[in-house]
């Protein structure tokens, strides 16, 4: 029984979700390898060796791996099963696009976006929106699992554990890559920050998204937003935190001007203090807030930024 | 072309689910369903290319209970040609969704097939990439933009951190995400003309595909419960809670 992570990055950093990854899989029990493939991640997969737990690091470095795309990285990761019970990636897009492929190539299930680990065939996830959480059994041999990493902690150092070069290559005809355009952010990201201050449709309009940036500046915290505001086209929707966006557990969630739909909670309910600032006092935000304060944005705002 | 569009009747997305008291599983009775809001992206976006004259035939397929007909019919009335209902009253997985619609996919050929990129009750975004991968097609996921040349289509996908855009040979497997296209309603005379469209019913077990769980639900609890807030008066308040009181700024 051994245990294969596969790191999440993009090309340049490793993802944090992969740390908090490799802190589920070691949950399982066994022994845990990571497999790092992408171009050029020689300086990734040395900080993955170095993440504590880690027994050994795969490396496998080819243009082909370069975009990740789903074909080419299923098939690696489909040629590696055989040495292990269970597969593990990060629930990032990333790992959401590939995994269900492994499964369905090894013909067995996978279990999507754990957030718990009761045994090795064992798990809990959310279902329904957050409003409801599953325990479920695999019956398969070879587990297939996805990880919601805001639910496990970052693992700690230790010293290098050894590295394998994995030389083979699979290059499917099916998928090429075109163009990426990123979003550009100086801030921290959102699934890893400790604070996140979100807008919703109360913001009224893009620019007014500025408001949150001296706040984002004093705190180091992450801007994000709700459906109804990407939507709207105030903000890119990379900035979307809930069921169909990102999940964000930080120490502080700060909500200004959403509503608290359910769809919006589902991404931001398990953060350690929410505050909820609304001028409408019947919000559902202010069901799941610590802390509530029912006034206007636009008053308050400058108020907070002054205050911090 | 001929486009597949899989669709998935759900729990309406404005319901909170409730938990059953014994914790078998969530309490569906007397609930309001409705088409999965992510399929309806997917049958627009098949209507679309139809309109566009693209697309030459677009058909919409559900598995499930008999009820799922409706969701069918909703299809039907947004713009699809056919239905295929896989009637099976089992509560499948996405692995047992997958191998029955690599099956219609098998016997009707679709060039292309458009899924939504999760349902909201599972939650399990896995039915389209298991559908690729078991069709041997290359995969197009959470899809923002679709876009037809010469025998590719290039889907933009909605990846972290941005958007990415990918190049895969036809036959392919596109799966939609919410900012793809904003859906339309069906008109009256548009449901009424949906039931006389054709909908074909064929029984799951008949297709022989292996339907045994691989999963078993063990059982299913409410999410831990928040302890309740205060309401703070002012900002100078607000701050100093934070501070003192939860300590996290």
């Amino acid at each position: 029984m051994k245990t294969l992570v596969i790191a999440d990055h993009d090309n340049g950093s490793l993802k944090p979700e992969t740390s908090k990854t490799i802190n589920a899989a070691l949950k399982l029990g066994f022994a845990v390898d990571v497999l790092i493939a992408g171009e050029n991640v020689a300086p990734m997969s040395e900080i993955v060796a170095s993440i504590s737990g880690v027994n050994t690091v795969l490396v496998a470095d080819h243009s082909e791996y370069a975009h990740q795309l789903a074909e080419n990285i299923a098939d690696l990761v489909l040629s590696l099963a055989p040495d292990y019970s269970h597969l593990v990636a990060s629930a990032t897009t990333t790992g959401k696009n590939f995994m269900p492929r492994v499964a369905a190539l090894l013909d067995v299930a996978q279990i999507s976006e754990i957030i718990d680990v009761v045994d090795a065939n064992t798990f809990k996830r959310p279902i329904y929106a957050g409003n409801a959480i599953a325990t479920v059994k695999s019956l398969d041999s070879k587990k297939v699992l996805t990880v919601r990493a805001s639910s496990f902690d970052l693992q700690g150092e230790q010293a290098p554990a050894e590295s394998r070069v994995v030389d083979s290559v699979f290059s499917s005809e099916l998928s090429a890559f075109v163009s990426v355009e990123q979003t550009e952010s100086e801030r921290p990201e959102l699934t890893a920050a400790q604070v996140v201050i979100s807008g919703g449709r109360g913001m009224q309009n893009g620019e007014n998204f500025s408001l949150l940036n001296g706040i984002a500046d004093k705190l180091g915290a992450a801007i994000g937003a709700s459906r109804a505001a990407v939507d709207a086209g105030f903000v890119p929707n990379d900035m979307q935190v809930g069921q169909t966006g990102k999940i964000v557990a930080p120490n502080l969630y700060i909500a200004v001007g959403i509503s608290g739909a359910i769809q919006h909670l589902a991404g931001m309910k398990d953060s350690k203090v929410i505050v909820a600032i609304n001028k409408d006092p019947d919000a559902p935000i202010f069901q799941v807030a610590d802390y509530g304060l029912v006034a206007d944005l636009f008053d308050v705002l400058p108020e907070l930024e002054q205050a911090l | 072309m001929k486009v597949l569009v899989p669709i998935k009747r759900v729990i309406d997305y404005n319901v909170k689910a409730r938990v059953k008291a014994d914790n078998s599983d969530v309490d569906l009775t007397n609930v309001k369903m409705a088409l999965n809001p992510f399929c309806e992206i997917a049958i627009e976006e098949a209507i679309r290319l139809k309109e566009a004259g693209t697309a030459t035939e677009v058909i919409a397929v559900t598995i499930g209970a008999k009820a799922s007909q409706e969701q069918l019919r909703t299809a039907l009335a947004l713009g699809a040609d056919k239905a295929i209902h896989i009637e099976t009253d089992e509560k499948l997985e996405s692995l047992h969704v997958a191998k029955l619609l690599a099956k219609i996919v098998e016997q009707e050929a679709p060039e292309l097939v458009i899924l939504g990129k999760q349902s909201i009750d599972s939650d399990n975004n896995q039915t389209g990439q298991m559908l690729a991968a078991l069709t041997g097609r290359g995969q197009g996921t959470f899809a923002s933009k679709v876009d037809i040349v010469n025998g590719t289509v290039n889907v933009t996908r909605e990846v972290d951190g941005g958007l990415q855009t990918v190049a895969l040979k036809l036959p392919a497997v596109v799966t939609t995400d919410l900012r793809l296209n904003e859906p339309r309603y069906a008109s009256l005379p548009n449901i009424m003309k949906a039931k006389r469209k054709p909908l074909e019913v064929i029984a799951a077990d008949s297709l022989g595909v292996d339907l045994t769980p691989r999963i078993e639900l063990v059982a299913v609890h409410e999410p831990a419960k928040r302890s309740g807030g205060i309401i703070v008066d002012d900002v100078a308040q607000l701050v100093d809670l934070l501070k003192t009181q939860a300590k996290v700024i």
